[in-house]
């Protein structure tokens, strides 16, 4: 199969690729995927006053998971919560020209995106149920 | 050293060029076709068949009359397998193969199992990939009238025991088809010894020419007899009709010429080689996988699973090599390697496999160039996989509820 070139740049040059320090605050994990499946994300957030200032993956999977890892969290830098819920896998296969055989990917992406959410909004209400 | 290296030969074998040169008159100067029996272009193309015959019979150690010409394996094994079952359907329509056998030969099974014209028993494998004679003798019925186990497979390169499963079929007045198109030109065949009656080959595996294989049909104890599935001219005695493509016979009879006279010397290299490159690659990472039967495999062949990367992401970082993976994303079905399933590798692991495919035009420095590159990119891709620094951490990966998708 052909990889589009912005698949193989993300591939041989990932952005923002490792974890958090365990326990640092403010972070957003999620883990999408199985290893049976032959692909598991991981992908985490770094939110601080409702915005995403830093964002990292790690990704088991083929040449297509891992350009969707890596561009989300590109894409997630920068952006509000809010924003970050509205992006869509179909986002991703545009951008990374993502044949039919490979959309499964985006759509990992995208739940690894919403599961790293969710995470830090649970984590964000249980400290400030605490703080009450 | 030139890139990309070759490192698939299971799939295909670059051409001789000792090969080519002996086919390029077939295609100008000596055009003719084989089965015009009056003139001398004719004479001279059926000729240059009935020389390729004896070299290919003689690899073999079959008669030159037993040879059969088909477009290749896949052809061989649905004429065997099929001209088999029809031929003598009033004996029974009970065949024994084996879980891992090729495509051409279970999709051949599968297909006369839906139309109703076959019953079937695909045997297990051991966790070499090896089919146990004994378990063919077990799945033996009054039925069974086919018994057909590969020689070695494609993927892990097992070798069958096959003489002993053919003097099983003798036995019990069964008769046995083999694929042996990984193992023929690699490994000596002897169709007499093994007691084979049907044996499926191609000419392209073997640094021949695409496009061309054999059917070889047993002649006497017993006179094999198989209906033919191509109706037409009634060439190679009525068996497979067609013009016979006497220039890639031609190519076919030189390749199987030069096996035989280089067999030892191709396949001492060939170990060599490839027992280096697993003792390289297995010395520096950790928790690497050999699929398939430690000692008894095919020279050219190592089959490993890497834990905790995915297959394709391995090929995709090593693109100047050319090599084939079990992974699901590699295949059209997104099923990971059904090969790898049957020799009990879970998933996970039959995900992660890289088979390399050496050959006889690969050199030490590719292989250098292989080992070093292999590393590399396992050590870059388990860096980056979640998988990996679970395991780091010491997560057990199978206690986690992993969401399957």
């Amino acid at each position: 199969m052909a990889y589009s070139d912005k698949v193989v740049d993300h591939f041989n040059n990932p952005r923002n690729m490792g974890s958090f320090k365990k326990g640092e605050e403010g972070v957003g994990t999620g883990m999408v995927g199985a290893p049976e499946c032959g692909d598991v994300m991981k992908l985490q957030i770094k939110v601080q006053n409702d915005t995403i200032v830093d964002a990292k993956f790690k990704t088991f999977g083929c040449g297509s998971a891992i350009a969707s890892s890596s561009l989300a969290t590109e894409w997630l830098k920068g952006k509000t919560i809010e924003e970050a819920q509205k992006i869509k896998n179909t986002d991703i296969v545009q951008e990374l020209n993502l044949p039919p055989v490979k959309i499964h990917c985006s759509v990992l992406a995208e739940d690894a995106i919403k599961a790293a959410l969710a995470d830090y909004q649970k984590k964000a209400d249980g400290a400030l149920t605490e703080a009450e | 050293m030139k890139l990309p290296i070759f490192l698939d030969n299971h799939s295909t074998t670059p051409m001789d060029p000792r090969v080519l040169e002996t086919m390029l008159p077939y295609f100008v100067e000596k055009f003719g076709n084989a089965a015009s029996r009056n003139h001398a272009f004719g004479w001279a193309a059926e000729e240059a068949v009935e020389s390729a015959r004896k070299q290919i019979a003689k690899l073999i150690k079959a008669d030159p009359k037993e040879i059969v010409f088909t477009s290749g394996a896949t052809e061989s094994d649905n004429l065997a397998i099929k001209g088999v079952l029809e031929m003598y359907k009033e004996k029974g329509d009970h065949i024994i193969t084996s879980s891992t056998e090729h495509r051409a030969v279970l999709d051949t099974v599968k297909s006369l199992e839906g139309k109703g014209k076959a019953t079937a028993t695909y045997l297990p494998v051991d966790k070499f990939g090896m089919v146990s004679p004994d378990a063919v003798r077990n799945a033996i019925t009054a039925k069974t009238i086919l018994i057909s186990v590969m020689l070695a497979n494609n993927e892990i390169g097992t070798i069958n025991p096959v003489k002993e499963i053919g003097k099983i079929a003798k036995e019990k007045g069964i008769l046995f088809h083999c694929d042996a198109t990984q193992g023929v030109g690699k490994i000596p065949v002897d169709v007499q010894e093994m007691g084979i009656d049907l044996m499926s080959f191609s000419a392209h595996k073997i640094y021949g020419p695409k496009g061309v294989g054999a059917l070889y049909v047993r002649k006497k104890n017993p006179r094999v007899r198989i209906a033919s599935q191509m109706d037409g001219g009634g060439h190679e005695r009525g068996m497979r009709s067609g013009t016979l493509p006497v220039p890639l016979i031609v190519g076919f009879g030189k390749a199987c010429e030069l096996c035989e006279q280089e067999m030892a010397k191709d396949s001492a290299r060939l170990i060599t080689m490839r027992d280096r490159l697993e003792a390289s690659i297995m010395k520096d990472l950790e928790e690497s996988y050999l699929n398939g039967h430690p000692t008894n495999r095919l020279p050219g062949n190592l089959n490993i699973s890497f834990a905790y990367v995915e297959g394709e992401s391995l090929l995709m970082g090593m693109k100047d090599i050319a090599l084939s993976s079990g992974s699901a994303c590699t295949s059209a079905t997104l099923e990971p390697s059904y090969v790898l399933r049957a020799l009990g590798v879970g998933t996970d692991l039959a995900h992660s496999s890289i088979r390399f495919g050496l050959g006889r035009f690969n050199t030490d420095a590719e292989i250098d160039y292989t080992i070093k590159k292999v590393i590399e990119i396992v050590t870059k891709l388990r860096e980056m996989s979640p998988l990996y620094e679970m395991a780091k951490e010491g997560v057990d990966l199978k206690s986690v509820q992993w969401a399957a998708h």
